[in-house]
């Protein structure tokens, strides 16, 4: 760390846009969080029911997933602000790490979905189904950006001079999957 | 004005301005109609003059939207409009269709109107805002469409900017989700889920992608400021108002039967619609604090300054006001509602109207940097004067909702005021409003009054700093 700030100079990642960006989406998820915990302590039997229907086991595989393509996706900046190759590289492999996720969530849904379970079953389901369903269509938008990513490295479109889009990208995608390491303690352990 | 056929804006922005003082007219109708209930009646009943009020302010603003697409799409393509006839022709088409509907609200008894425009072929008369004849909306379908078309042509065969992108998506909405209001299921709970489609998905959803664009489009020629700065804001501003937006749309799903989840998700993301709304505030004096030339026309300016304000607190502030669940329990179609109505049109897409028309018609009677200094002094009176009735009605309907609410909301039953016997305990919040609303009224004389004001035209742009060739 100490190496990386004497190297460059203290900057802010990607665009202030997409910043703003994620702060509007961090506070979404914030107010739904705080309402999770609000209507837990309002009726928590129903909750701790509902933890039982799911399979921390697959959630636990997804945050695997989700923290591998992070982790890839971070070394593909890298590997471009030091201009060596294999960015595009990470990038896909990173969005195929990400896929573990996407597939284990369908799995989950049309299990659950299956078993009777839907976004009226009772307010643990209706947290449960809106709060994954709505970052698992954050997911998907991220992995098409860190397509979009890959096919403009390989294309040329970014070097190691300018790192906005890399950044503004990856900035986005580590967003989303921070947002699951609170959602799966906070779904599938402490409800 | 780069452009010749730019100037088919003009008739637009005239009929949408006389529509807007038809529409005050009935606004002060209808206050006095509040605390006098028989005044005009039976020539022009509560629920007449309600109509005529609600569906004016709709037209003009319509007429105004489009005003601002006739001026802006070609000189951001950097291209003539495709056709200045159609323009002409969809203005005489709409302008007469419009006239005729209000006219047959006035002059027929309604059931007798959906009689004789055959509403009994396609029932979709008798909704609140949509009360349209159904010819009268095949009509406005038709224009739209055909405006859309004549637009899309100009746009294509132009310069793509991120404000004609923007400005036509958020059009090509307004058009489909105007379908929504010839489908009338029989079933009550189903056909408010359709109705809200048209009304809300306008005014929170599309209708904030064409404010935006037109107050983006405003701001770059008022500051100069580089237009990938302000075609940033507004991406990242129309992303939030549809994000917030759309699920937003549950916040009027609470009581007309739909599953309970809903009070959770139209409670928390209508919490987040003041964002966007924030969002254009700070875009909006940021931009001006940045600005590169110290345009002359000042009044403009104003109003580019105020909309963002106004649609903040109208929208923002007073929608979030009684948009939580347990709170709308309480609140719902009280006189909140009609506060927060008021505010939120006003500020929003009034004011955005009269920003584009402040910044155009000078330049389209051939006064490119403003009307003389006097003319603004006058212009800017009437925003002053209207925009500070428009916070008095608010904070008077205000004061009559929080009043109504605790009288005949939450007492328990038995105990409840009946409605009537609430509305006359808030009688003097209505006379109040009232005179607030001739305020109003006089802000509209004067603001009229300034397009009359010759004297000396503005002086030259003073330029600070380097000068963008293409602002």
């Amino acid at each position: 760390m100490t190496e990386l700030q004497a190297r460059r100079p203290a900057h802010l990642p990607g665009d202030i846009a997409v910043w703003i960006f994620i702060f509007a989406e961090l506070a979404v998820f914030a107010i739904m969080f705080i309402g999770f915990g609000i209507a837990r302590s309002l009726d928590p039997d129903t909750f701790h029911a509902g933890r039982q229907a799911l399979h921390p086991w697959t959630g636990l595989i997804n945050t695997f997933g989700l923290i591998t393509a992070s982790y890839l996706v971070a070394l593909s900046v890298h590997r471009l602000r030091d201009r060596k190759p294999g960015t595009a590289a990470l990038l896909w492999a990173g969005v195929a790490a990400s896929s573990i996720y996407t597939f284990g969530k369908l799995w989950e849904y049309a299990d659950l979905y299956g078993n009777g379970y839907n976004l009226g079953t009772d307010t643990f389901f209706m947290f449960y189904f809106f709060l994954t369903f709505f970052h698992f269509m954050h997911v998907v938008l991220g992995q098409i950006i860190l397509v979009l990513l890959a096919v403009k490295v390989k294309k040329g479109d970014y070097n190691g001079d300018d790192m906005n889009g890399m950044e503004s990208g990856a900035s986005y995608w580590h967003m989303v999957d921070l947002v699951w390491l609170v959602l799966f303690p906070m779904l599938y352990v402490l409800a | 004005m780069k452009y010749e056929s730019q100037r088919v804006a003009m008739p637009y922005f005239i009929f949408a301005l006389i529509l807007f003082a038809g529409q005050i007219v009935f606004g002060l109708i209808l206050g006095l109609q509040y605390v006098v209930g028989d005044f005009l009646f039976p020539e022009i009943p509560f629920n007449v003059a309600r109509m005529v009020h609600t569906n004016l302010l709709i037209v003009w603003l319509l007429f105004g939207f489009m005003g601002a697409t006739y001026y802006l799409v070609p000189e951001e393509a950097q291209t003539e409009l495709h056709s200045p006839l159609l323009a002409w022709i969809l203005f005489w088409v709409f302008a007469a269709a419009g006239t005729l509907t209000i006219l047959g609200y006035l002059f027929v008894d309604y059931a007798t109107l959906a009689d004789i425009t055959m509403n009994k072929l396609l029932p979709t008369m008798g909704r609140e805002f949509l009360e349209q004849p159904t010819i009268t909306k095949i009509g406005i379908a038709v224009v739209v469409v055909a405006f859309l078309y004549n637009i899309s042509m100009t746009a294509l065969k132009g310069r793509k900017t991120v404000v004609n992108i923007v400005l036509i998506t958020g059009l090509v909405g307004l058009a489909v989700l105007w379908l929504f209001s010839f489908y009338n299921p029989g079933n009550l709970a189903t056909d408010k889920y359709f109705w809200w489609f048209v009304v809300h998905l306008w005014v929170e959803g599309v209708w904030e992608l064409i404010m935006g664009a037109i107050l983006a489009y405003v701001l770059i020629k008022l500051t100069g400021v580089d237009r990938e700065v302000i075609e940033k804001w507004l991406y990242v501003i129309i992303a939030m108002a549809l994000i917030t937006g759309i699920i937003g749309t549950g916040h009027h799903f609470f009581w007309i039967g739909p599953p309970e989840y809903w009070l959770w998700l139209g409670s928390v993301f209508s919490a987040l619609e003041p964002l966007p709304f924030f969002m254009m505030v700070v875009f909006a004096f940021t931009m001006i604090n940045r600005r590169r030339r110290n345009h002359p026309n000042k009044a403009a300016m104003l109003w580019a300054m105020g909309t963002t304000v106004m649609a903040f607190l109208g929208a923002g502030v007073w929608g979030f006001l009684h948009t939580l669940a347990p709170v709308n329990y309480y609140t719902h179609g009280s006189q909140i509602t009609a506060a927060h109505g008021h505010m939120a049109f006003y500020g929003a897409y009034v004011m955005i109207v009269l920003t584009i028309i402040s910044y155009a018609v000078p330049i389209m009677r051939g006064r490119p940097y403003g009307n003389s200094n006097t003319a603004q002094v006058v212009e800017m009176w009437g925003f002053w004067l209207m925009t500070i009735s428009m916070v008095f009605i608010t904070l008077f309907l205000t004061g009559a909702g929080v009043l109504q609410v605790w009288l005949q909301r939450i007492p328990e039953s038995g105990e409840a005021l009946s409605f009537m016997a609430g509305q006359d305990q808030i009688a003097l919040f209505y006379w109040m409003r009232f005179v607030a609303g001739a305020f109003f009224m006089a802000g509209l004389v004067v603001y009229f009054g300034s397009f009359f004001i010759k004297g000396q035209a503005s002086p030259a742009e003073e330029v600070r700093g380097p000068a963008t060739a293409d602002a």
